[in-house]
């Protein structure tokens, strides 16, 4: 789902030349955003680059030094957090350590003014939904790491919010526990069709999750896409440096094969190996052999005249039996799989 | 220099060497030996003389010849229960309570702004503003207060300047808080008593508020919490054994105070007081000891009351 397929409503977030400074430092700086109602949406960036800035304007626990910042249309920057249908899992999860379980569940509610009867039966529902009943007595400092995000999770869901936001939810986790929860954030969020925003710095995290992908490095937005448009086509060498394990093509290197002087970017897994001396492709030395299962990871080491280049390939792990380090292959892809690049060589 | 060149105490050397070896090899005896100061000094100075006190509580005054009857009677704690002893119990309770929540309204804020909003030198200026009265006399700061509150004392002053003279009068002309000018006046006491203790309800809050994770108030906030809900719903109920542990201090410190109420204040009395009468100047010794009594007891039921209430929780 793209934002241009449902324009019709008005987007469930909209940024309009939002920027955040604190004295000099642009923490965001004149980001314009449009995320759709029911979209899942991945802010991915390295830590510093305005992702979480960003996520806590729209919770509304910053406020923008200029620019306009829509919820369903609704401008909202001068609204306080509790004042927004915007829920947040916290990074850390935020439980109040004095309240058991189901009152953190209930607390939104009960700030709302929800009797108790009724608070205590959609708190227990969402524990349910979250794969927790039961665990309603107990007290925050009783659970486990996943148990906790689990509860943060239906915390913020009880409340029925427009927009949900979480603030690198599974960082904390350890890596069976994320994809678990990876998969189960998915199924929830489809099912209750709510937008999800999401922030991290886990591309392959950014990658599987989310519908659309927007990368931010100093403030800004560098590019948003669906995943494979961001990992298959990185629109600058930023992108495609964090993003993917894609291997970054100098200019010369570029200019040799495809005549334009840009730089480019290559998928490992489109490099396949070739005998030494076959002329099939480009002289290369192996440099390092990772073997990953089912594939095996390759460093080839281009000859000199190429500019020493490494060179990082994907190959079936058949393909690479027998390898070692030092050995001479040759390393052949097709000119029209490297992906030009916009910014200047 | 490696770690190989570093000089290694040699094993055993001379006695010293022995003695410290031999703590390490029985950690549970240096322990004791440690701790054998401090439990000689609390159980025999203080707990004995406490258990002394309560003993003499037990004891009655011979009416007539004014000679302490060392026979075991209930008759002095009989006694707390006249009107006037009942009275100045009454009074000193009430005014330890009034004070310790005024002090914790007043102490709250001072303690938010410490524990979450000043840094580097303002944290030093703060410790310092709430540190400095305790370095000065206690003396000193009391007849300051005298002064500060006299009918001529700055306090009017101000008043006076801003028109406001009729307001302090008719405050004045209360009963039971009023009086001929504030010096003279149970408010004028309560003043100066919150004045004393309000770093001892600052510094436990402080503390407790430090350890709450800010992000808490966050998402209070972020689950549709005002901030009003947000105070008494999070910080509040985690504050609270901060705000307890400080009015431990202000509640039994005002309960056993006999100098304020002397200088500032009304000719009424005060526990402290009745029991510096009754053991200097009357004699009284197994009376005063009961006066002493009452305020331990107080205290001992207000925590048990804070206890059942969950007040130690959060700890």
């Amino acid at each position: 789902m793209t934002a241009s397929a449902s324009s019709a409503l008005p987007p469930a977030v909209s940024f309009e030349a939002v920027s955040r400074h604190y004295g000099v430092v642009r923490a965001v700086d004149e980001v314009d955003l449009a995320i759709a109602p029911g979209e899942f949406f991945a802010m991915l960036g390295p830590s510093g680059s305005g992702k979480t800035t960003c996520l806590r304007l729209i919770a509304g626990f910053e406020r923008p030094s200029s620019g306009h910042i829509r919820l369903f249309g609704e401008q909202v920057e001068d609204l306080p957090p509790y004042r927004r249908s915007v829920n947040t899992v916290f990074q850390d999860y935020a439980l109040f350590p004095h309240l058991d379980i189901l009152e953190n569940v209930g607390f939104g509610l009960k700030m709302r003014g929800v009797e108790a009867a009724e608070r205590r039966r959609a708190a227990a529902e969402a524990l349910e939904m979250v794969k927790l009943p039961g665990y309603g007595a107990r007290k925050p400092g009783q659970l486990s790491g996943g148990q906790r995000q689990r509860v943060a999770l239906a915390r913020a869901l009880v409340n029925k919010p427009k927009v949900l936001l979480l603030d690198e939810p599974l960082g904390a986790l350890d890596l069976k526990l994320r994809e678990q929860m990876q998969e189960e954030l998915k199924t929830i969020q489809k099912s209750l069709g709510v937008t999800f925003i999401f922030v991290t710095h886990d591309q392959g995290e950014a990658l599987s999750m989310a519908d659309r992908v927007a990368v931010f490095s100093e403030g800004k937005i560098r590019q948003i896409g669906t995943p494979e448009e961001i990992y298959n086509r990185p629109r600058t060498r930023f992108v495609a440096d964090f993003v993917g394990s894609s291997n970054l093509l100098p200019p010369d290197f570029v200019e040799r094969r495809l005549g334009a002087r840009r730089w480019g970017s290559l998928r490992p897994e489109q490099i396949a190996l070739r005998p030494a001396g076959s002329g099939e492709g480009s002289p290369a030395q192996v440099a390092s052999v990772s073997y990953l299962g089912a594939t095996t990871r390759l460093g080839l080491e281009m000859a000199p005249e190429e500019g020493a280049l490494r060179l990082h390939a994907v190959v079936p792990a058949g393909a690479a039996a027998g390898l070692a380090p030092g050995q001479a292959v040759e390393a052949a892809f097709a000119p029209e799989s490297i992906h030009l690049m916009e910014d200047a060589p | 220099m490696t770690a190989a060149d570093l000089p290694q105490a040699p094993a055993g050397r001379g006695l010293r060497g022995a003695l410290s070896d031999w703590f390490w090899r029985n950690p549970g005896l240096t322990l004791f030996l440690m701790l054998l100061p401090p439990l000689l000094w609390l159980g025999i100075i203080y707990l004995g003389s406490l258990f002394a006190l309560l003993l003499q509580s037990f004891y009655s005054i011979d009416e007539y010849s004014g000679l302490i009857n060392r026979e075991f009677t209930l008759k002095t704690y009989a006694e707390l229960f006249k009107p006037a002893n009942l009275d100045i119990i009454l009074r000193t309770v009430a005014m330890a309570a009034l004070v310790t929540v005024g002090s914790a309204v007043v102490a709250f804020p001072i303690a938010w702004f410490a524990a979450r909003h000043a840094k580097g030198r303002w944290k030093a200026v703060f410790y310092l503003g709430v540190m400095l009265p305790l370095w000065s006399s206690y003396l000193v700061k009391v007849y300051a207060w005298k002064l500060i509150l006299a009918r001529e004392g700055i306090l009017n002053w101000i008043f006076a300047k801003l028109h406001l003279t009729w307001l302090v009068e008719a405050w004045l002309s209360l009963p039971i808080v009023g009086g001929n000018s504030l010096s003279v006046s149970h408010t004028g006491t309560f003043l100066v008593f919150l004045y004393v203790w309000l770093p001892y309800m600052i510094l436990p809050i402080q503390a407790s508020l430090e350890r709450v994770p800010g992000n808490l108030v966050e998402a209070a906030a972020d689950l549709g919490a005002t901030p009003r809900q947000t105070f008494w719903n999070v910080l509040f109920p985690l504050a609270l054994p901060g705000v307890l542990a400080g009015s431990i201090f202000t509640f039994s410190l005002t309960m056993g105070d006999y100098i304020i109420p002397q200088i500032v204040g009304t000719s009424r009395r005060f526990i402290g007081q009745a029991v510096y009468a009754h053991q200097g100047t009357a004699g009284n010794i197994p009376l005063a000891a009961a006066f002493t009594v009452a305020p331990i007891l107080i205290m001992g039921v207000y925590l048990w009351f804070a206890k059942r209430k969950g007040a130690f929780d959060a700890l």
